[in-house]
């Protein structure tokens, strides 16, 4: 098959500009013309957000559409041009952000690995809230300490530790704390450390 | 960061260390290159910023540098300390803003000394500082003696100058690697900046913290900055860039084992009332002009927080509930959970967001450490190197007893609330898409649990229930809280009227208020949520009135919309910029114009009692001495604890003598390499087409960067004879990794202590986890990183040494 270079190909297309049809390179570029232009974002939701990877804190502009089932799809996500951060730009991670947003990777359904066992078992939310609430129970009144040696109130649970949220909204952070400092854990870690 | 991402455009000269923006960063470094590319800025006439970069690699950031210097990895202390010594041995540093806006002239106490690598008060059988000496001479009113002619042997100002004296060129040469004149050069341009109308800003990233004496690398570049008179002015500051998007937002709310929200200190168990912790924590005011706003108010934000937490639970006669709160035994940081899980005392971890294996250090110690658990729960969008840890590297899953919990999350576009930005900045995202598959957002599965135990409690009772069942729960659904209500419970409100809290500065300490995080109080008045503010680059002139890209009508960041943090610096005593060019704020006669700012916004210069500029500290002023380190009131230069050479300084106190061993102290066996075995000096570091690890996830992404490589120096692939594209074999004391080889010139030979050492450098983001590790899956047991970097970290904040241990490498076969 013969090579054609970019600079052929613009050389190939202005000497059919205005004339013929069918060209050297084997099809009609007029339909190129006449295809009619309408934005894969029309009639779309316009929604704002951040991007999700590091902490420039780009404004992002996802537009979204409801299908006819009732269902959302997520069409577009490109930077927000009035953003004094980022004034539109994103980097390849931002630019692909689509990508993270709905992907086949994703973990759809809560999963069980139990000791000693080699493979994850699908279960119901039920039993995985169920487990873990327990776990957390008989871990925080097996490692509750009221008193130290001293005789200081500590009222701290020294086997469990808490770690994330760097990815997380704000809202969601300070309610982990909450919960975590009310459940008296002192192993509270996240990014920020490492 | 003290100020923000835009207003980088704003400085004459860009110190960049321990970074590397224009990869890591690449949209934020848009502001770095504006700088450059503007004839306004720069050192002497102008003509464009000058960015100068210090790093072991030469990257796309050198590239676009004005100038590059090759420093060994953990060595900008003696950078730093050198520029210090520069500055200060040619009288080169900011005198009027040193005299009145630092603590140069207070006087220090007569047994502080520094002998042989060591401070006064050094424990070597602890291995910790007792930090007694590390204060100042106090007068009959228990204030700080200053002497303002900085004469005195014994100010700050002749302490620091006699301490930094050691940091000759040509030490730095020795520790650097740094051809002296070329460090000559940069002390040159760096040493204009202490000029009143040129302003200078310091960038860092990890490259800076995740060394031994992390801590003390920021530190010193504060002082730097100190002595230049560069905080508090657009275009200065000290800047970190951090990596996540929401890793602000989410330290100011304390997931931080040493924090309460707002940087309230955890309490220590002696501290068995408010008071006492009241008086161990909240800073002391040492000098009559210092405003001391947070050491004042400390209780008022502590009550309100107790308040919040606890509410009708939470009296006057049982202080509040300050006993509810959890007292740690002692550090509790990340490397001390997996350190407590090999003990065999951790038992459960729950990780939300995060990978415990890859992020490591030491992955193959912490694999352990996770299969010594009995539980563990991961809740994250898609599996991670923790989640399927059991199928790792040296794992037989047959035998791993922990019980593990995938729990699947949303991520940040299936939900809304705020993001903060590096800069401060809270950015409020809606909610686009609903969340897939059977995923539930991760505040709904902890409310959830929460109230399945609390119930479990209120059925079977168990250990002290009190705090749980009394922590407040006041949402619409308990089981599915809003975000926008716990973003006004984070406000805060008066108790009396209901209404939410406008600053701060209304919070009281008799429980008549609340404030889940009290820096964020007034981002939620009664007018609604700031951070959905959008008031930006669509009209500049309406919206950055100053033209200084404060645009203060786009979203909101903390402390009170504040965009450069201590800005009353930005002014002279009297309150005219330093640089009426480039106003942080100014005093207009009446009242403080320009930013929000960081001072009583009617306080006149003029007023007798005006308070001294850095209202947040003690002193009133900046700290050149501080004895809130752990391993010392001033910067010093310690090697790396695995390091080639022996400190040039003091070879007797060559490591930081502070920092916590693990092993040791566990009684575990070393997990140290030394350079006879291990000759070469590797770093770790990002890309930009992967963040962390979550991207092994993104097709596109994997696409761009597909392969776990190592970054190898031209010379040192010769004397292997490794070729470009050849698969070799990295390891240190710790483990191995065994990857593609990038043969290239970016990296080189650094010669430090009369001795040649190669630098090599290994990119962080594979693991057996993700779409190319379903490609390679025998491969991919070889590819994580933190399997060679060392179990140890900054004596204060315990941040590991991810940047600098030893490794050899080998051609596989």
């Amino acid at each position: 098959m013969a090579t054609i270079t970019r600079r052929d190909f613009l050389k190939l297309t202005a000497a059919g500009a205005g004339a013929v049809v069918v060209s050297e390179l084997g099809f009609n570029l007029a339909q190129a013309y006449e295809v009619k232009q309408e934005l894969r974002i029309e009639g779309a939701t316009e929604s704002h957000s951040v991007c999700p990877y590091c902490a420039v804190g780009c404004s992002l502009i996802a537009y979204s559409r409801k299908r006819p089932d009732g269902s959302i799809e997520l069409l577009q996500i490109e930077g927000d041009p009035d953003s004094p951060v980022n004034e539109g730009r994103l980097c390849p991670k931002g630019a692909t952000a689509m990508q993270l947003a709905t992907s086949v990777r994703r973990v759809e359904q809560p999963l069980y690995r139990a000791p000693g066992t080699t493979e994850w078992k699908k279960v119901d939310w039920d039993f995985v809230l169920d487990k873990i609430a327990q776990n957390v129970k008989a871990s925080r009144d097996r490692t509750f300490i009221m008193q130290d040696a001293k005789g200081n109130p500590v009222n701290r649970c020294e086997g469990i530790a808490f770690a994330g949220g760097a990815a997380f909204s704000s809202e969601e952070g300070y309610f982990a704390t909450k919960l975590m400092r009310g459940l008296g854990v002192v192993f509270i870690e996240q990014q920020a450390r490492v | 960061m003290t100020n923000h991402w835009r207003d980088i455009k704003n400085a004459d000269v860009i110190l960049i260390n321990g970074a590397n923006p224009a990869e890591a960063h690449p949209v934020g470094f848009q502001w770095f290159m504006r700088a450059k590319l503007d004839p306004a800025r720069g050192p002497g006439q102008g003509g464009g910023a000058k960015i100068i970069h210090a790093d072991p690699r030469f990257t796309r950031t050198s590239a676009v540098a004005d100038m590059y210097v090759r420093i060994r990895t953990g060595t900008d202390v003696a950078y730093f300390g050198g520029l210090i010594n520069y500055v200060l041995q040619n009288n080169l540093y900011h005198a009027e803003y040193v005299k009145n806006y630092t603590n140069a002239s207070f006087v220090v106490k007569d047994g502080f000394e520094f002998n042989d690598g060591l401070f006064s008060g050094y424990n070597p059988q602890k291995r910790t500082y007792e930090a007694s000496t590390w204060g100042y001479e106090l007068d009959e009113n228990k204030f700080a003696k200053r002497d303002d002619t900085l004469q005195d042997p014994r100010t700050v100002f002749q302490l620091l100058k006699k301490h930094y004296s050691r940091y000759t060129p040509q030490m730095v040469s020795t520790i650097t690697g740094i051809p002296q004149d070329d460090f000559l050069k940069v002390a040159q341009i760096v040493g204009e900046m202490g000029r009143p109308d040129k302003v200078m800003t310091i960038v860092y990233a990890v490259g800076l913290t995740q060394h031994t004496t992390g801590g003390q690398l920021i530190r010193c570049g504060a002082v730097l900055q100190l002595l230049l008179g560069n905080i508090g002015r657009p275009g200065g500051g000290m800047n970190a860039e951090r990596g996540h998007a929401n890793i602000q937002g989410n330290t100011d709310h304390a997931i931080s084992w040493e924090i309460l929200p707002g940087y309230l200190a955890i309490p220590a168990p002696g501290e068995r009332t408010l008071d006492d912790y009241v008086a161990e924590k909240a800073p002391k005011k040492s000098d009559p002009h210092a405003w001391n706003f947070f050491g004042t108010n400390y209780r008022k934000f502590m009550v309100s927080l107790l308040k919040g937490w606890y509410g009708d639970a939470a009296t006057k006669d049982n202080e509040f509930a300050f006993e509810y709160i959890p007292k740690p035994a002692g550090n509790s940081s990340w490397m001390t959970i997996y350190d407590q899980a090999l003990r065999g005392k951790m038992e459960g971890v729950i990780l939300s967001g995060m990978t415990a294996t890859s992020i490591g250090p030491d992955s193959n110690q912490v694999l352990q450490a996770l299969a010594n658990l009995k539980w563990l729960v991961v809740m994250d969008a898609f599996p991670t190197t923790s989640s399927e840890f059991w199928k790792g590297p040296g794992m037989d899953a047959s035998k791993v007893q922990t019980e593990v919990f995938m729990v699947p999350c949303t991520h940040w576009i299936e939900k809304e609330g705020s993001f903060v930005n590096s800069g401060r900045w809270m950015q409020w995202k809606d909610q686009v898409i609903p969340p897939q598959g059977a995923a539930r957002h991760d505040h709904w599965v902890l409310a959830e649990v929460f109230l399945r135990v609390k119930d479990l409690y209120s059925r079977s009772g168990g250990k002290f229930p009190d705090p749980l069942m009394h922590l407040t729960f006041n949402y619409k659904d308990p089981h599915k809280p809003e975000l926008d209500e716990i973003a006004q419970e984070i406000n805060g409100k008066d108790l009396g009227t209901g209404k939410r809290l406008a600053t701060f500065a209304a919070l009281k300490d008799d429980g008549t208020t609340t404030a889940g995080d009290w820096i964020y109080t007034g981002s939620y008045p009664e007018s609604g949520n700031l951070s959905k503010r959008r008031e930006g680059v669509q009209d500049p002139a309406k919206n950055d009135p100053t033209g200084m890209g404060f645009y203060p009508n786009w979203a909101w960041s903390w402390p009170l919309n504040r965009r450069v943090m201590y800005n009353r610096a930005s002014a002279d005593v009297d309150g005219n910029p330093w640089d009426p060019k480039r106003p942080g704020i100014r005093w207009d006669g009446q009242k403080w114009v320009g930013d929000v700012p960081d001072y009583p916004p009617k306080m006149s210069p003029k007023d007798p009692k005006a308070w001294l500029p850095f209202i947040m500290t003690g002193e009133g002023v900046g700290r050149l001495f501080s004895n809130s380190m752990a391993d010392g009131p001033l910067p010093e230069h310690y090697e790396p604890i695995e390091s080639p050479i022996e400190n040039p300084l003091h070879a007797k106190v060559s490591a930081s003598p502070v920092a916590f061993l693990y092993d040791k102290a566990a009684g575990r066996p070393d997990r140290f390499g030394t350079v006879e075995e291990f000759p070469v000096i590797a770093t770790t570091y990002r890309l930009t087409e992967h963040e962390h690890y979550i991207t092994q996830q993104v097709p596109h992404l994997v696409q761009l960067q597909p392969e776990a490589f190592c970054e190898v120096p031209t010379g040192l692939a010769k004397e292997k004879g490794i070729q470009n594209g050849d698969m070799v074999r990295v390891s240190s004391k710790r483990g191995t990794v065994e990857v593609r080889a990038l043969v290239t010139n970016r990296l080189g030979q650094v010669e430090v202590g009369g001795k040649k050492v190669w630098q090599m450098g290994i990119p962080i983001h594979w693991g057996f986890v993700g779409v190319s590790a379903d490609l390679y899956p025998e491969k991919s047991q070889h590819w994580l990183a933190n399997a060679l970097t060392p179990y140890v970290g900054d004596a204060s904040a315990r941040t590991p040494e991810f940047k600098a241990f030893l490794v050899k490498i080998e051609k596989m076969t």
